[in-house]
């Protein structure tokens, strides 16, 4: 089918009162936001695919990410891009902790079990970053470098932004190639499928799961570090936006990487497109999908079948 | 789970053994202790609250006065079910604070019913005084009127002649864009649109597009505390300032600066009732405050806690007593005044009114230290800071 004439599209935009302009604008705004998403349900996705576990602390982790960028800089004077690399460390290290204390004891349990002690965690955790730095939260400036931005002639791109899409595309995309065609991947989904005969290949399995956790965590704390510039860095930023995020790995599938990608950008597409045509609605639109993936593919558009 | 943190004050003392006629009076601060307002009121309201006591003198006067705390958890169900239990059964006399104006609209309601005295410093909405006023409730501080009014007026003056807003899709977004769009018409200027995000928002690139293409003078934010940090921080890194725009934040309070930073936040024009560095009877109180409080200075809604709480205590030794009618009318008599808010009266409708400031932030270098975030640009007096008596709506003026 041939494409429909410039002249057609610019009419059907006019019809609906937005200018192509604004909406190329919107499009682009909804894929920043997408790599938000992407990034932290690509955690999500690693961690409950490998680990069978459902991290309700991801968004108290994403939040530390912030916090420690900010602590770094303002305690010990090392700036962003440091941050960008000892923050996911740091926080990453938190959670090989937490998962050799606790989570280790829950594999053979339901995931409910995990559910409730990382939900727990991720309440405890914001309760003591409130009690130290209040709620309004803390400012953190966009490092000198990507300050400023770019007149793309429909609208002004601050470099900022530009930045954290490629960062979380590199990122993800580097992910995905590591778990899905490395041999260090292929030992990974192994042990997930099968630990005890992995394990007498010789591979430390609980050390493997272990390190895989604590990558998933740097991923959430990464995220962290990227959105301190631009959202406020406050206890609660995690809480507001991991339901978000659940959503979107139930989505793509859960456990599915490449599927947490996908749904990550595509529903920050459309999510921006709902901010141009009925705001009110933006809140809602990535449930509402939701709804419907789950009543037409229960396993989400990526999952495999169980 | 209401977490309530009953704090008994030692203001009783042992002292007590001479004065047959003693008082006691419990008040009862309730408001956010873990959400997006636990900054702006929270614990500091409730050492706001004890200081007014201290420094009234409350002991030596024969007052024994007893200040317990709760979280309302910003939900109405759950501030009427606190407020009921504090009534009913823990003898409060008087509630004050109360940020988040569902829940104000609620505890007001309840403590007309059961005839006790509410001081509302907290919540912004107009109804309070308006068409749901009562006999029983003062609104102590501020409401949305006198925000838009200070911040629309002043900028409209200023040559922003059009405006575009961002406002929070609930009843206090809605109140605070429709009573800045009034101002601004009556003042010659013109809103060009608007648009309603979800609450509580994360991202506002798109909402800011919108605004910065629709080409008004004046972006004016009518939502609050974390909405109100992620708007303006995002503002700044689309260049929204640099592009010519303003942006007027509707309502912001002093620990919303601290969070953005003076290099984000300088420039915004805001409306407040009261700046901790406005004179020395400010700054003394901030000093001991921040000694009681983590170093922090005292809110707007902090220092309206300790100005409403003292007014309170003046009526109760007035009267000595402390009966519902008598208090109401004694606070209504005995002139308000006090180094916080200054000089100020209670008018009919319930709605106390002061001077109102509006300020300027101040650019980074202009700063002299940590909390000196704020210029004056203009005083508006108390009689033009708030809505006329006769345009509130209040069914018990006429």
């Amino acid at each position: 089918m041939a494409p429909p004439p410039a002249e057609k599209v610019r009419t059907m935009f006019e019809l609906l009162g937005i200018p192509p302009q604004a909406l190329f604008g919107q499009l682009l705004l909804g894929l920043i936001n997408g790599s938000f998403y992407a990034l932290l349900s690509l955690g999500l996705a690693v961690i409950f695919g490998l680990l069978n576990i459902i991290n309700f602390a991801h968004g108290a982790q994403y939040m530390m990410g912030a916090f420690v960028a900010w602590m770094l800089l303002n305690y010990i004077g090392i700036g962003y891009w440091w941050a960008l690399i000892l923050s996911p460390l740091i926080v990453g290290a938190t959670g090989v902790i937490i998962e050799r204390l606790m989570i280790s004891r829950l594999y053979k349990l339901d995931h409910l079990y995990g559910l409730l002690l990382t939900f727990g965690l991720a309440l405890i955790i914001q309760g003591l970053f409130r009690d130290q730095y209040g709620i309004s939260g803390l400012p953190y400036q966009i490092p000198s470098q990507l300050a400023g931005g770019q007149n793309l002639g429909f609208m002004f791109l601050p470099n900022y932004r530009g930045w954290v899409v490629v960062a979380s595309l590199v990122i993800c995309l580097s992910t995905w190639y590591v778990i899905e065609r490395t041999r260090l991947g292929a030992y990974l989904r192994a042990a997930t499928e099968n630990p005890t005969l992995v394990g007498a290949f010789g591979v430390n399995v609980p050390r493997m799961i272990t390190l895989t956790y604590g990558f998933g965590v740097a991923l959430a704390a990464l995220a962290g570090v990227l959105a301190a510039p631009i959202y406020s860095v406050n206890p609660n930023m995690g809480a507001d936006l991991i339901i978000v995020v659940f959503a979107v790995v139930v989505i793509g599938g859960m456990g599915s990487i490449m599927g947490a990608i996908i749904t990550g950008f595509g529903l920050g597409l459309v999510e921006g497109l709902t901010r141009v045509f009925y705001p009110e609605a933006s809140s809602v639109v990535i449930f509402v999908i939701m709804a419907i993936v789950l009543l037409v593919k229960p396993a989400g558009l990526f999952g495999r079948e169980a | 789970m209401n977490i309530k943190l009953a704090l008994a004050l030692s203001a009783t003392a042992m002292l007590m053994g001479g004065t047959a006629m003693a008082t006691d009076v419990k008040i009862g601060v309730l408001n956010d202790m873990s959400g997006v307002y636990a900054d702006i009121s929270g614990m500091g309201s409730v050492v706001a609250a004890q200081m007014a006591v201290e420094d009234f003198g409350a002991a030596e006067k024969g007052i024994n006065v007893e200040i317990v705390s709760a979280d309302h958890q910003n939900k109405p169900d759950v501030g009427s079910t606190i407020t009921r239990q504090w009534y009913d059964q823990e003898g409060v006399d008087m509630i004050v604070d109360v940020p988040t104006s569902s829940v104000a609209l609620a505890v007001s309601e309840i403590t007309r019913e059961k005839n006790k005295i509410h001081m509302n410093t907290g919540a912004g909405t107009t109804e309070l005084t308006g068409p749901q006023c009562s006999p029983n409730t003062i609104h102590w501080l501020y409401d949305t009127y006198a925000l838009a009014y200070g911040t629309g007026s002043a900028m409209v003056a200023e040559g922003g002649q059009t405006w575009f807003f961002i406002t929070a899709d609930y009843a206090f977004g809605h109140s605070l864009e429709q009573e800045a769009s009034n101002v601004v018409t009556k003042a010659g200027g013109e809103v060009l649109g608007s648009v309603r995000h979800p609450f509580p928002g994360q991202d506002f690139s798109s909402f800011l597009l919108q605004a910065q293409s629709s080409g008004a003078d004046v972006i004016g934010l009518a939502n609050a505390g974390g909405d109100t940090i992620n708007a303006v921080k995002q503002a700044s890194e689309f260049g929204i300032t640099q592009g010519g725009q303003d942006l007027a934040a509707l309502l912001i309070f002093i620990t919303d600066i601290h969070a953005l930073g003076l290099q984000t936040a300088q420039g915004l024009v805001l409306t407040e009732p009261f700046y901790w560095n406005l004179n020395d009877g400010t700054r003394e109180f901030a000093q001991r405050f921040g000694e009681r409080h983590g170093g922090a200075m005292p809110t707007a809604d902090h220092a309206g806690v300790y100005s409403a709480v003292t007014h309170y205590l003046k009526a109760v030794e007035a009267t000595g007593g402390k009966e519902t009618e008598a208090l109401l009318g004694s606070m209504r008599e005995i002139p308000a005044d006090d180094p916080l808010l200054g000089p100020g009266e209670i008018q009919a409708n319930g709605r106390k009114i002061h001077d109102m400031y509006l300020f300027r932030v101040k650019a980074p270098d202009a700063s002299e230290g940590p909390w000196d975030y704020y210029e004056t640009v203009a005083t508006i007096p108390a009689a033009e800071a708030f809505k006329p008596v006769a345009e509130s709506g209040c069914p018990l003026v006429n």
